[in-house]
């Protein structure tokens, strides 16, 4: 089957985009479309989140428990299915977000010792 | 996934959908306020989207059992298309139904003897007790115990629960029609609660029927009760004259209360009086452990009061014997050695099964290759490569089940013919049965070769370098001359390993067919045995109570059958050669040689026989020194022995030597006179050492360890009639003039005697070789296969080669070529593997090793033979292609 490339989003690690959108539904309820754009707009663009995958992981996290969704309207007056954090999810965020502060860390060391070292 | 998304997943896939129709919207309308136009933005956005029904694919795929619902779709997709092909699928469930089925038969033996526990509670937990002992020189650990060690029922051990003694014994039942001579068990109270096994009706024995001065009781088999009763339960409380006692039937066993030893008939207690037989060393002992104590604790404890009662004893011979605590695990002690055999034949027979799964791995890699052009338009279609996978692993998966469920059908069958094949003292014979395990190993089995011969195809046609043949096979049909390279890369690695698994199994059936000629070669003491009549019969003290009037009717017994027509000669033994192999037991006493200190090992224990004047004669046992003992001697009681050429040759260093020597048995009593030398008697079995062996004249014998006269001796008649029911009636006859109450017993020719002491090697060979048999065949037919299928490939290229002038001759010899080298490499494969594995087996073997070259190289030989006839024909078959009519097909 044909893959949709985009510059970052192969590369993208495991897991990440369901933490992202954790992250982005702290800031309260939104639809897939707002989500995608906070995303974008939040990493200056450098992180294209591949719409195709956002569904699928949106369902995902709402299988599981993490998101709840609900009906509402957009800003256009349009109906649109909103999704919002549950408890759960915010548990889960914490969790993801400190094992994440935790790689990063772990791969900064190994990639600018010297920077590391001088702090 | 759950399940309650799963019934609900239609709906949700619909609000998905409207979902993303929204998010369209959402987008569009966004591009529009960007300056686009309406139809570049709402095609910008579905762009944005990428493709919208696979996105609902895949969460639809998240609420569903898809898997499941896409195996169902493709299991009927296989049955079609294995209805479509008959002649393959046949070919290739034929193949597995045997392999699977001959496996799966060995294995219900294997189960059912060796792995099952033995069918008493906490099984574990028991232990057959016995001593070890050394007799001269030679240990045993088989060595019976003597009451005394533990009282009766060992109630000061330390490590056993609950204890019983045993032993076996023989009676004669006295009643309504001729005398009946029976096997029977006599046993100890607590061996019930020992084993922990209910009576199947009536009751068990009390403390009371076990101690002298109460009512005889006995208790009847299940079998016995079946065929003497026909089941009848109003047997109990029945009298019963046994051993012209009468003794009242109280209850019934359950057969597989004495399933751990031989057959038995009746149930008597053993009402063991201590003060007489403390030191009777006859009985075998049967322990249940406490809790938590081992085998080596159980020892132990067996130890110390094995020295607590020699130290009450005091005897100068317990301390010759060297007595020791032998204690193993009743399994190990029911089961024997059968275990090597078993394993050995189920390796052997796995063998077979794998090369089974290599042949059907080819016809599947030809069929495979066949279906590249269905593969690669299923491929284009969108099925990914998981699914081409699953596809053909369910084809040999549903291959495989349909093989496995006809297997074990076979093993039903099978089961039976083994066992009818297997040897006669095969233990546990009723506990084989094709039960719950058997089945799940039968199941697992099919399983695994699905997966064993299912990868290949799916290596080769799933893998990663198939996308990049695909346009050769959508233009195709995979017949271009670089498909094959591969593809005759994994044939070619089937063969070899065919080639190379068949000759493991052909050298080791060969390892078999030498074993049981140098088996066949050996003197076995007698000759023709197929003409030597053998009859049993026992006289009791109250039938015959004067040891010397029992020698006189045994005498006169002798008379009567030698008289019957046809019989050359009679005479009588109290055990025939190899008797101990069908549970006949044998007779040992230490016996020394006047003029010879034996020091601290002890006086040597020596086989010994009770034999009639005439009985060597019968036998056909060469008298190499000497002369028979006479009728005379035995009457008169006279002092003289005859002695084996090994005894003779060990204790004087010739025949001639030895006689006018004179021997005794133990410390006290008369000394004997050597009056001849026997050829040596393979009482053990041909594969074993002949025993030293002592040879009395049957008669009262006042001074061994306990004054001994036999009793129950078997009568042998040379006789061209043997084997047939009048020479039996004629013996009836016979013997019933002397005495109508005598029972003729263990009616059988010697031929079955020697037959059952070789019944495991012949086992062994019958079995190993039809394995080799097959495995061969299984070769040839993968080697024939795998050429004939490259000769019809190659058709074009042959016919061009043809065309330009190309000889047959050398045509033949490209495909030959190709068929000697594989299996010269299968051949180089298969003997390192063979060397490596046949010393497994090397408890089988007699007079040959392991790695006997003379084997090794036939076994080769046929192969290479086998694999040549397999190449010639479709070589010859290549070579005679008419170039023009192959090239006009193309």
């Amino acid at each position: 089957m044909p893959r949709r490339e985009s510059p970052l989003q192969s590369e993208m690690v495991q897991g990440t985009l369901d933490m992202l959108i954790l992250r982005t539904l702290v800031l309260g309820p939104a639809h897939g479309q707002t989500i995608a754009h906070v995303i974008e707009r939040g990493s200056e663009d450098v992180l294209q989140v591949e719409h195709g995958s956002l569904y699928p992981a949106l369902h995902r996290l709402q299988n599981r428990g993490w998101v709840a969704s609900f009906w509402g309207t957009s800003e256009s007056n349009r109906k649109a299915k909103y999704y919002r954090l549950t408890a759960d999810g915010r548990k889960q965020l914490a969790a993801q977000k400190s094992r994440w502060d935790q790689l990063v860390r772990a791969i900064g060391r190994i990639m600018s010792p010297a920077a590391e070292e001088s702090k | 996934m759950n399940w309650r998304r799963f019934f609900r997943r239609v709906q949700a896939d619909a609000e998905q959908q409207l979902e993303l129709e929204s998010y369209i919207e959402i987008t569009t309308e966004e591009y529009i306020a960007q300056g686009m136009g309406t139809d570049e933005a709402r095609r910008a956005a579905r762009l944005r989207l990428g493709n919208l029904t696979q996105i609902r694919e895949e969460v639809f795929e998240m609420n569903t059992a898809t898997f499941l619902e896409g195996t169902l779709r493709e299991l009927r997709h296989t049955a079609r298309m294995l209805r479509r092909n008959p002649a393959f699928s046949m070919t290739a469930i034929v193949t597995l139904a045997l392999g699977i089925g001959a496996t799966t038969a060995i294995f219900s033996v294997v189960n059912g003897v060796l792995i099952k526990p033995l069918s008493y509670p906490e099984s574990d937990a028991l232990l057959t007790v016995g001593l070890s002992a050394v007799f001269g020189t030679v240990p045993t650990r088989n060595f019976p115990l003597a009451p005394g060690i533990f009282g009766v029922d060992a109630t000061n051990s330390q490590a056993f629960k609950e204890f019983g003694l045993w032993r076996n014994g023989q009676a004669a039942i006295i009643g309504s029609g001729s005398p009946e001579q029976v096997d029977t068990l006599l046993v100890t109270q607590s061996l019930l609660s020992t084993l922990g096994i209910q009576p199947a009706l009536g009751r068990w024995f009390s403390r009371e029927d076990d101690q002298p001065g109460t009512t005889e009781t006995v208790i009847l088999s299940e079998a016995y009760w079946e065929r003497r009763f026909g089941g009848d339960p109003k047997v109990i409380g029945r009298m019963l004259t046994i051993d012209f006692k009468a003794r009242e039937v109280i209850g019934v066993m359950p057969d597989r209360f004495t399933s751990p030893g031989s057959r038995v008939d009746l149930i008597l207690p053993l009402r063991l009086n201590l003060a007489q037989s403390a030191g009777d060393f006859n009985y075998r002992g049967i322990a249940r452990l406490k809790p938590g104590v081992t085998l080596t604790q159980a020892n132990n404890d067996v130890g110390r009061m094995l020295q607590i009662w020699k130290r009450n004893e005091n005897r100068a011979s317990l301390e010759a014997m060297r007595l020791g605590p032998a204690a193993r695990p009743l399994k190990e002690d029911v089961v024997g050695d059968v275990g090597g055999v078993l394993w050995v034949l189920l390796g052997g027979i796995g063998i077979l099964l794998v090369i089974a799964c290599a042949n059907v791995a080819n016809l599947l890699l030809v069929r495979a290759e066949g279906r590249g052009q269905e593969l690669a338009v299923r491929t284009a279609l969108g099925a990914g490569r998981g699914h081409i996978a699953r596809a053909l692993m369910l084809e040999s998966l549903t291959l495989s089940l349909m093989g496995g469920t006809i297997g074990i059908a076979l093993a039903y069958g099978g089961r039976r013919i083994l066992l009818a094949l297997g040897p006669p003292n095969l233990p546990r014979l009723n506990e084989i049965a094709i039960d719950i395990p058997v089945l799940a190993f039968a199941v697992a089995m099919s399983v695994l070769s699905g997966l064993l011969f299912g990868l290949v195809p799916i290596a080769r046609l799933a893998g990663p370098k198939f996308a990049l043949r695909l346009p050769e096979f959508v233009r195709g049909g995979g017949r271009g001359a670089s498909a094959g390279k591969s593809q005759h890369r994994s044939q070619n690695a089937l063969v070899v390993v065919q080639v190379a698994l068949a000759l493991v199994l052909l050298v080791s059936s060969g390892l078999m067919i030498r074993t049981f000629q140098n088996l066949t070669m050996v003197k076995p003491g007698f000759t023709d045995p197929a003409t030597i009549q053998t009859v049993r019969i026992s006289i009791s003290p109250v039938q015959v109570a004067e040891p010397e009037r029992l020698t006189r009717v045994q005498g006169e017994i002798l008379q009567r059958l030698a008289g019957i027509p046809g019989v050359t000669s009679a005479a009588f033994v109290n055990l025939l050669p190899m008797d101990v192999l069908g549970g006949g037991g044998t007779t040992a006493a230490p016996t020394a040689v006047e003029g010879k200190d034996y020091g601290p090992t002890g006086t040597p224990a020596r086989r010994v026989k009770f034999i009639s004047p005439g009985l060597l004669h019968t036998l056909g046992t060469p008298l190499l020194a000497g002369r028979d003992v006479a009728w005379a001697e035995l009457y008169d009681q006279r002092n003289v022995a005859l002695v084996s050429e090994t005894f003779a040759r060990q204790e004087w260093g010739s025949l001639g030597g030895a006689i006018g020597k004179r021997i005794r048995v133990g410390p006290i009593g008369p000394w004997q006179e050597v009056i001849g030398v026997v050829a040596d008697v393979y009482d053990d079995g041909v594969d074993k050492k002949a025993p030293d062996s002592v040879y009395w004249p049957a008669r009262e014998h006042p001074w061994f360890t306990v004054p001994f006269v036999p009793r129950s001796v078997a009568f042998v008649l040379r006789s061209d009639r043997t084997g047939t029911e009048g020479l039996l009636s004629d013996i009836r006859q016979a013997v019933s003039t002397v005495n109508s109450d005598l029972a003729v017993f263990q009616v059988r020719s010697l031929r079955e005697v020697y037959g059952a002491s070789m019944a495991r090697t012949s086992f062994s060979l019958v079995m190993l070789a039809i394995a080799g048999a097959m495995a061969l065949l299984l070769g040839i037919v993968g080697i024939y296969g795998v050429l004939a299928y490259a000769a019809v490939q190659r058709r074009r290229e042959v016919g061009i080669r043809l065309a330009l002038g190309a000889q047959p001759g050398a045509v033949k010899g490209m495909f030959v070529y190709r068929g000697v080298i594989l299996s010269s490499i299968g051949i180089a494969l298969g003997g390192t593997v063979a060397a490596g594995s046949t010393r497994f087996m090397s408890s089988l073997l007699f007079g040959v090793t392991p790695v006997d070259a003379a084997t090794f190289a036939a076994a080769v030989g046929v192969l290479v033979l086998a694999a040549l006839a397999a190449s010639y024909i479709p070589a010859r078959r290549a070579a005679a292609i008419d170039p023009v009519e192959t090239l006009r097909e193309q």
